[in-house]
């Protein structure tokens, strides 16, 4: 029961990790990016529809699916979609100068149109009677697990019996945190992000880094979007399906404090924390829904303490959300 | 001598960006015009690719998808239309004195839905039991005050600790949703409805449904108009939207202003919500406000902060959603389609303010003069 829950937890922690990840990242470089939320629908509908495609050019036999091909065209295509979308996005606000803020916002609302859209078209052309779009042969690709996870036991179905997204997500935390925290290239990334014109002034190219981080970041985030689809939901695609986890991903950024590898802890509890209301016992359904506030809840809390503490290295990256323009001093 | 400039010229970039405040308020406006223009031919473009359509016909369907058979006539869907305008136009106005003061407020869907919220307890509990004057009365104040309380708690924390805003006000939205989930849940018995309910709408204009939301909004727009440009008040917000040092220098107490104008704010995203309850669902859902709430943070933004300008831009936003959904659902499409339309030409005009704010200087060639 309690392995089952904490299972159940990661499994919902794991969108939130890449889109966290991938927010942090582009927040390194000074931009508040609020298209997350598109950008994961767009990262999730560009995997469904590469894999359909695929699956629709194999036939109806699993046995002709080539399963390193079943898992790399989805993988590529939201790679591809959602860096796209980080590209909009940083020529909106990184050459263009537009507000960051409404960018975003718009870029939200054009993401979850698209999704919600192509989405419909795929629902339309299969046919089907049911308002989704069913996947699950790739997706038990990408639900593959490794062979020896249950033979282990608890600790066995604790660590080993995740997808493999699910590892790929820590993993990139991981390395995310460490090129921030240990790498030149990470130094000057938080440089940018702190105080572009001094950062040009060292001879950092802004423009540069702030294109490669925003796009780095959406194709994490959209990664987010994959997992969900093949992972949680099993290769099932239904329209706004998804919901606000692109939000909660942006509210875990505040609460891993910018740092991704307390990220990944927090995306377990926020995980856990969506979930408690279905494991609490005797829970009426009018108190589920107050118990689904939870997460907020304790984002906003956290948001206050940070805030109220004034730790120099807890605060938000120092130019977030301001364009640079480098012949305005 | 051309030696050296010859050598400095392939340093130099092939343009380079400066930034200009010289362009003409009606050269800027042509501009956004042209924007404008420009969009609406490539959604055409775009809804002929996905349909299939004639490229003059798919006007012709979005233009009856928005006002019907109105030559004809029928005037439902214009009053329709006028009032989707109305509530995207209420909750852009609500949000603007926040975001001239740069507090992002991206909190209006909450603040509406708890302002419902207050309309529909209202409506409920106290419909028989109040004369309808009285009940009107208090539906008002209580759908105004949900709505501050729910604006005003960013606000507070933004003031003493400098809590970011943006995201504090956008789990806001989350929260209150949850408690309307809980609530729509033990009102309606288990369902995710609640019934209409009969007492306590507002009334009902010369048989129109939605003439009084469009007539308090007009009064909204005026009053938010004179309150910006002419108010003591109003000039304060812009003070502390410019520089918070400034303010402080010349004696305006930032926190309090702050405070102030989230409370308005908030309060007037809470009399949408009674408009979208009380004035037309007659019931609330999770779902009531249907981001609006972020869409109105667009609106406010492209409206320049000038409450009339957001009138055109609102109208021309809706018009596109109602049109282009009906250009999908002719066509047997997803309306969602209409989204990714919006979504196009609010990045267009975003991106055309670029060339409002900078010019591109190309490089040209250097006389030699020596």
């Amino acid at each position: 029961m309690i392995i089952q829950f904490i299972c159940r937890a990661i499994l919902l922690g794991v969108p939130l990790l890449y889109g966290s990840t991938g927010e942090i990242v582009t927040e390194k470089a000074g931009h508040l990016n609020l298209g997350i939320p598109g950008i994961m629908y767009v990262g999730a509908i560009s995997g469904v529809v590469g894999s359909f495609l695929y699956e629709n050019s194999c036939g109806n036999d699993i046995a002709n699916m080539n399963p390193i091909l079943a898992v790399l065209i989805p993988l590529a295509c939201t790679l591809v979609g959602s860096m796209l979308m980080g590209l909009i996005y940083s020529f909106l606000t990184v050459t263009l100068h537009a507000n960051q803020n409404v960018t975003g916002l718009a870029l939200t609302t054009f993401g979850i149109g698209l999704g919600n859209f192509l989405g419909a078209s795929l629902i339309n052309i299969t046919k089907s009677e049911l308002p989704s779009i069913a996947l699950t042969k790739t997706s038990s690709f990408f639900a593959a697990k490794l062979p020896f996870a249950d033979s282990l036991g608890a600790v066995g179905k604790l660590l080993f019996s995740h997808d493999f997204l699910t590892y790929l997500a820590i993993i990139i935390a991981l390395i995310v945190s460490f090129i921030l925290k240990k790498t030149r290239v990470g130094l000057n990334l938080r440089s940018v992000g702190e105080n572009p014109a001094t950062a040009d002034a060292a001879g950092i190219n802004v423009t540069k880094y702030k294109y490669v981080a925003t796009c780095i970041g959406s194709a994490i985030a959209g990664l987010g979007g994959l997992q969900y689809v093949m992972a949680y939901a099993s290769g099932v695609w239904s329209n706004n399906a998804f919901g606000d986890r692109g939000w909660m991903a942006i509210a875990l950024v505040i609460f891993a404090l910018w740092n991704p590898s307390i990220a990944i802890l927090g995306s377990f509890l926020f995980g856990a924390l969506c979930n408690a209301n279905n494991y609490i016992q005797g829970l009426g359904t009018e108190t589920q829904e107050l118990f689904k506030m939870l997460p907020y809840v304790v984002t906003i809390i956290v948001l206050i303490i940070t805030s109220m503490r004034k730790k120099r290295e807890h605060q938000p990256p120092q130019s977030l959300g301001l364009s640079y323009f480098r012949e305005e001093r | 001598m051309a030696k050296e400039s010859a050598v400095k010229t392939a340093h130099e970039p092939l343009f380079h960006v400066v930034k200009r405040d010289d362009m003409s308020a009606g050269k800027a406006w042509l501009i956004r015009v042209a924007t404008i223009v420009i969009a609406f031919i490539l959604v055409g473009l775009l809804s002929v690719l996905v349909t299939g359509q004639e490229f003059g016909k798919t006007y012709e369907i979005m233009f009856s998808g928005v006002f019907g058979r109105l030559f004809e006539g029928h005037t439902t869907m214009l009053w329709k239309y006028l009032q989707e305008i109305a509530i995207l136009l209420s909750l852009a106005l609500a949000l603007t004195p926040a975001f001239k003061m740069k507090f992002w407020n991206c909190g209006a869907e909450g603040q509406a839905l708890m302002g419902g919220l207050a309309s529909i307890i209202c409506m409920i509990e106290l419909g028989n039991k109040l004369p309808y004057p009285v009940l009107l009365v208090v539906i008002f104040l209580t759908s105004i005050l949900a709505g501050a309380i729910w604006g005003v708690i960013p606000a507070v924390f933004k003031a003493l600790f400098n809590t970011n805003e943006t995201l504090f006000t956008l789990m806001m939205n989350y929260i209150a949703t949850q408690i309307i989930a809980y609530y729509v849940y033990i009102k309606g018995g288990g369902s995710n409805v609640i019934n209409p309910v009969a007492e306590g709408n507002l009334p009902t204009i010369a048989g129109n449904d939605y003439l009084v939301n469009v007539l308090v909004v007009t009064v909204i727009t005026i009053v938010m108009y004179v309150y910006l440009k002419h108010s003591k008040q109003g000039y304060e917000i812009s003070v502390v939207g410019e520089s918070q040092n400034t303010a402080r220098y010349i004696g305006i107490n930032v926190k309090k202003v702050i405070i102030r104008t989230m409370i308005i704010s908030g309060a007037l995203c809470g009399i949408t919500g009674m408009l979208l309850v009380a004035g037309t669902d007659h019931s609330i859902n999770i779902n009531s406000v249907g981001g609006q709430g972020f869409t109105a943070i667009l609106m406010s933004w492209l409206g320049q902060f000038n409450p009339f300008i957001m009138v055109v831009m609102t109208a021309i936003v809706v018009f596109l959603n109602l049109g282009v959904a009906k250009v999908a659902d002719t066509a047997l499409l997803n309306s969602s389609f209409s989204e990714i339309m919006v979504g196009v030409v609010i990045l267009m005009l975003v991106g055309c303010e670029f060339f409002i704010h900078y010019s591109i200087k190309f490089k040209h060639k250097r006389e030699v003069a020596e």
